[in-house]
């Protein structure tokens, strides 16, 4: 959690020697400076870290645990053209090391966002990304085109891969040619980084990714949620509200690890790679299977202050490594 | 439990909650939220008091005293005592008691008289009798099962309660059947009141929006693609203290 400036001060002064000579030789030993700094497919982020859609509201929910200022981006609640109710409750089932969720999308509405939350965001020095969804191509391209237009968006996560809601989500994700059309149709409404997120609920991630980035996109994001269930066996009815939910947290990681891998391998676009990340470790180890940047998801409901422990955890794993800039690590497993 | 945790003491309110984390595992991996049960100002320390139901309390009725545990909080919206009540009716069903007892500690502070129902399925599961009486408040009993007090549900006491004329406001926690049943009796006599409401939830802090309950919206302003009439607020930070005639229960 050490700022750069308070690195000059770990050092106890005594240690210094007149000898200029002396002190210079020992600098550098100490404390290398890092780089965290990465670029997410025209994004550009301070650190590798934001936080995964739906997960963190809208910023100011977490304020009083996280230091908004220090993330390398903010990826908001799911935004669409219209409000959405979302789904009934039971929305949220734990699962051994992970949960489900059928939230169903509720959220304000683009406008509702552009006029009461983005304003808040714009206090602080960190890029906000938007993740949109749609009923519909033109939900699609209208949300894209209001949200192009307003001050303090840095870039959209195009949602084709809710495992929640009846259209706009999967249904447009888990088609090689609908998921391809959804991304055309974005990037002709705008010239902000272009994040298309990826469900893991298909038989080939590879392809699909393929599709996306021919159709535009600047950059992609994976894993979504994994289809999931659970029936409670007292009532023997399913136990979500809407029958089948996502299913996140440590438990999807490894299965998100290997589609990052094999999409970073094949695609030559930069990952936003998430999945059950809970600590540091975790997080290195998506970018060492090929993400440039990663997600923090479930593990803020479990500790609020995870992506800032996550943060200072990578720059801690680069000065024990003698790893000088966090790009030298993504898809360093591969050589 | 009674927790040592005095930044957290200082800010509480009655009918606030704490996010506990049971397991530094991952399983289970959510926290869980529990009421205030106590808040004790002076000694810095919260009560909290929760059933064994699975593997999160569990593990909580497994610490021993000395340990230490990862709260959060105080969070959500607690009870407010509106100005200018009298009398209230203050009514709990099985571990919804919980939350009730520093409201009733607050309504006696404030000098308001009470009369706290207790309902339980028998008379293993009332919570909270003797020290209720010790504090001097008059407390009546309903078990599903006869084993102490009135044989039958809660609701039924409120109403005899009600009909006496005497509850000018009325406070709940408990079931959602025993809230539904009150909400609506209590509407029919023009009571008002507040109920503290329960729910899965996610992160505590009203990002993930798991923890909603259906509430009438506000006329003009029906966030709706459906227009059926009501809108989803969060149970963390929104409630769990609703005011009675805003919530909508299903069955």
């Amino acid at each position: 959690m050490t700022k750069p400036a308070d690195n000059l001060t770990d050092k106890p002064a005594d240690n210094l020697t007149d000898n200029p000579a002396d002190n210079l030789a020992v600098k550098p030993a100490v404390k290398p400076a890092v780089n965290l700094g990465v670029n997410l497919g025209g994004l550009q982020m301070k650190n590798p870290v934001t936080t995964a859609s739906g997960t963190f509201g809208f910023g100011p929910e977490y304020a009083p645990y996280v230091d908004l200022n220090r993330l390398g981006a903010i990826t908001v609640k799911g935004t669409t053209l219209e409000p959405r109710k979302g789904n009934p409750t039971p929305r949220i089932a734990e699962t051994p090391a992970g949960i489900l969720n059928c939230i169903g999308l509720q959220n304000p509405g683009v406008d509702h966002f552009i006029a009461e939350d983005l304003p808040y965001l714009r206090n602080y020095d960190t890029p906000v990304i938007v993740n949109i969804a749609g009923n519909s191509l033109d939900d699609y391209a209208e949300v894209t085109r209001r949200l192009s237009g307003a001050q303090g968006v840095s870039a959209l996560e195009v949602n084709i891969s809710c495992p929640n809601v009846k259209q706009g989500g999967m249904v447009f994700g888990t088609d090689c040619l609908m998921a391809a059309e959804v991304i055309r149709v974005v990037r002709e409404n705008t010239k902000l980084p272009l994040i298309a997120k990826l469900s893991p609920n298909v038989t080939d991630i590879v392809e699909i990714a393929g599709r996306v980035a021919e159709a535009g996109a600047d950059a992609l994001a994976l894993i979504n949620t994994l289809l999931g269930m659970k029936i409670d066996i007292r009532t023997r009815k399913p136990f979500l509200g809407n029958t089948m939910g996502g299913l996140s947290g440590p438990a999807i990681r490894p299965v998100a690890v290997r589609m990052v891998w094999q999409t970073a391998r094949a695609v030559r676009l930069p990952i936003l790679g998430m999945g059950g990340i809970m600590n540091a470790e975790d997080a290195i180890e998506f970018i060492l299977a090929g993400a440039a940047a990663v997600a923090v998801g479930t593990a803020n409901f479990v500790n609020p202050g995870a992506a800032m422990d996550i943060i200072a955890g990578i720059e801690q794993y680069m000065k024990d490594n003698g790893v000088t800039d966090v790009n030298d690590l993504v898809g360093a497993a591969w050589k | 439990m009674r927790v040592y945790v005095p930044q957290l003491t200082k800010l509480a309110k009655p009918g606030q909650f704490v996010h506990v984390r049971c397991s530094s595992g991952l399983d289970p991996l959510l926290r869980r939220p529990i009421s205030l049960h106590g808040i004790d100002y002076g000694k810095g320390t919260i009560s909290l008091l929760y059933q064994v139901v699975g593997t999160g309390t569990r593990l909580l009725a497994e610490m021993a005293p000395g340990d230490e545990i990862d709260v959060m909080g105080p969070l959500g919206k607690g009870f407010t005592v509106p100005d200018g009540i009298k009398k209230a009716l203050v009514v709990g069903g099985g571990i919804g008691v919980a939350p009730l007892f520093p409201l009733i500690h607050s309504l006696k502070h404030y000098g308001i008289q009470q009369t706290v129902l207790l309902g339980a399925r028998s008379a293993d599961f009332i919570i909270g009798r003797e020290q209720l009486e010790l504090l001097g408040v008059k407390v009546k009993i309903a078990t599903d099962d006869g084993s102490l007090g009135y044989k039958g549900f809660v609701t039924r006491l409120a109403e005899d309660e009600i009909s006496g004329g005497t509850p000018d406001y009325f406070f709940a926690c408990g079931p959602n059947p025993m809230l539904k049943g009150l909400i609506s009796l209590t509407k029919g006599f023009g009571l008002s009141g507040q109920v503290s409401l329960e729910e899965y939830m996610g992160c505590g802090v009203g990002a993930c929006l798991a923890c909603v309950c259906k509430s009438k919206a506000a006329a003009g302003r029906e966030p709706d693609d459906s227009a059926e009439g009501f809108e989803y607020k969060k149970v963390c930070v929104d409630g769990p203290v609703f005011e009675a005639s805003e919530v909508i229960l299903d069955d």
